[in-house]
Order: structure tokens, then sequence, then C-alpha cells
């Protein structure tokens, strides 16, 4: 089975789908995305799509799942690059996918996940005592 | 109406849903379809495509080109042997499903298409035919 890979850049994971993936190709992804965030401890997740030119409810599904998951192991999920054709037929499809945080490019969805490194750290905890 | 050209898709496991993805695709290229139209039929196509394969046992998907008069269009026939369904207007609701899908498929598919028909029972296996147009929203 094919297997798309991870990359990661400071606090982020970058996904290219670059394949058309069944649906085993899917979930594998989902899965090792994951648990990646965890293993990197990562705090944005950036999923470029621009090479799909089909994403049916299965796949849209599949973003969907891992932008929770990675909600709830506290990481932001950006999804970038969707045709406008596949924007068109996903929403005729009935998947707005609401949940999920999107940008035009990978330039516009870097600058979103690179607000997340603005968060300030609890430095100042350990001076009130 | 003439059929142009016809060719069947076996579908048995997940990995021959994007094969018909890729089969629907050039039939779609090849009559000259708008981007919008291929990615309509194609994301139609994988959604009936994937439906056999977890309800249906598999079965086949015949792609058939259409010429009549002036107008292109491209039918597609899903046909599985397996279960069937036993309230059909209850499956094409959005929402409704007896898996671990999202239940959008068949509404989805019937929303993406210009024709829908069709045809299950209990015990009967199921048949659906869509056809989609070119030049028509």
């Amino acid at each position: 089975m094919e297997r798309i890979p991870i990359l990661k850049l400071g606090k982020c994971l970058i996904v290219s789908i670059q394949v058309d993936m069944d649906d085993g190709t899917a979930i594998t992804l989902q899965d090792d995305l994951t648990e990646k965030i965890v293993r990197h401890r990562a705090k944005g997740v950036l999923i470029d799509i621009s090479a799909l030119d089909v994403v049916d409810s299965f796949i849209g599904r599949m973003l969907a799942n891992t932008a929770a998951m990675a909600h709830v192991l506290d990481a932001e999920t950006v999804v970038v690059g969707m045709q406008p054709s596949v924007a068109i037929t996903l929403v005729e499809l009935g998947l707005s996918l609401k949940g999920i945080r999107s940008a035009l490019n990978i330039e516009k969805g870097m600058e979103l996940l690179r607000g997340i490194d603005d968060v300030p750290e609890l430095a100042n905890a350990d001076e009130q005592h | 109406m003439q059929t142009s050209s016809t060719e069947v898709v076996q579908v048995g496991g997940g990995g021959d849903v994007v094969r018909v993805r890729h089969a629907v695709r050039k039939a779609a290229i090849d009559l000259g379809f708008s981007l919008v139209e291929q990615t309509k039929i194609v994301t139609a196509a994988s959604e009936l495509a994937r439906n056999m394969v977890d309800y249906g046992g598999g079965g086949t998907t015949t792609i058939e080109s259409l010429l009549d008069g002036n107008r292109k269009g491209l039918r597609l026939i899903f046909k599985d042997d397996g279960p069937g369904i036993a309230d059909v207007q209850q499956a094409l609701r959005d929402g409704f499903t007896t898996g671990s899908g999202m239940g959008l498929g068949l509404g989805g598919a019937r929303r993406l298409s210009n024709e829908f028909e069709i045809d299950s029972a209990p015990g009967k296996g199921t048949r659906i035919a869509i056809t989609r147009w070119k030049g028509i929203v």
C-alpha cells in the first residue's frame, strides 16, 4: 500500500497528497498524522491537496477527522490548495467541511499556522514563587 | 440515442474504486466535459463504486458514452449482486447509513448527476444508473 510522506518543519507537520488515494491509503495517512502529532509535539498540520482532482465523501471525512483528532491533541490543521472544481463538487455532494480551516495555497496556510508559534509561553509562571 | 463506446470495470476492492475514477475521468475528457463536469461525474462514480465494495460485495461499473442528436453524455451503470436495499427512499436521504460512512453517497451521487435511476430489492442486488450531459448544469 502507498504511504504518503509527512515532513516536519519546526512545530508543524506538512503533507502534500500527490496521488489518487484509495480508502486504505487515506486511513493510513490519518493514523500516521495522529501518531506524528504526538511524537513530535506538533502544533500545526498543513495538508496540501492541490494535486487532488477528486475529493469524495470518504477523503472529505478523512480530512475532517484528521482536523478533529489534531484539535484534541492540541494542534491546528489547515487544508490548502483545494481546486475550485473540487470545492464546487464537495458542496453539491453535501460536504461543507465546516470544521476545517483552509487557505488558498501553502504560503497562506503557513502564515495561518505561524500564528501558533506566537502564543506566549508560560515563562513567567516560575518567577511568582 | 447511440452508444458510441462502452467499457466495463470490475470492482472488487478499494483499489478498483480508484480505477473507476480514472476510467470515468478519461471518458469524460474524451467527450469534452468541462473540468467541473468531469469532477462531478467522477466524484459521483467514486461514491457509487465504493458503495458496491462496502455494501454490495463488489460488482461492475459500465461506462457508456452517449450521442443523442447534438447532445453528448456519459452514462454509468453500477451493478452488484449484494443484499440489495430494503428501503430505497430512506437510503437516498442524506445522513442515512447502515455502515460507518457519512450517508452522503447515494443522495450526493444523485445531486451530481442529471439523471438517476435505482433498482434494488432485498436479495436482488442493486443496479444504479446515472447520466450526465455535457453543457447541462
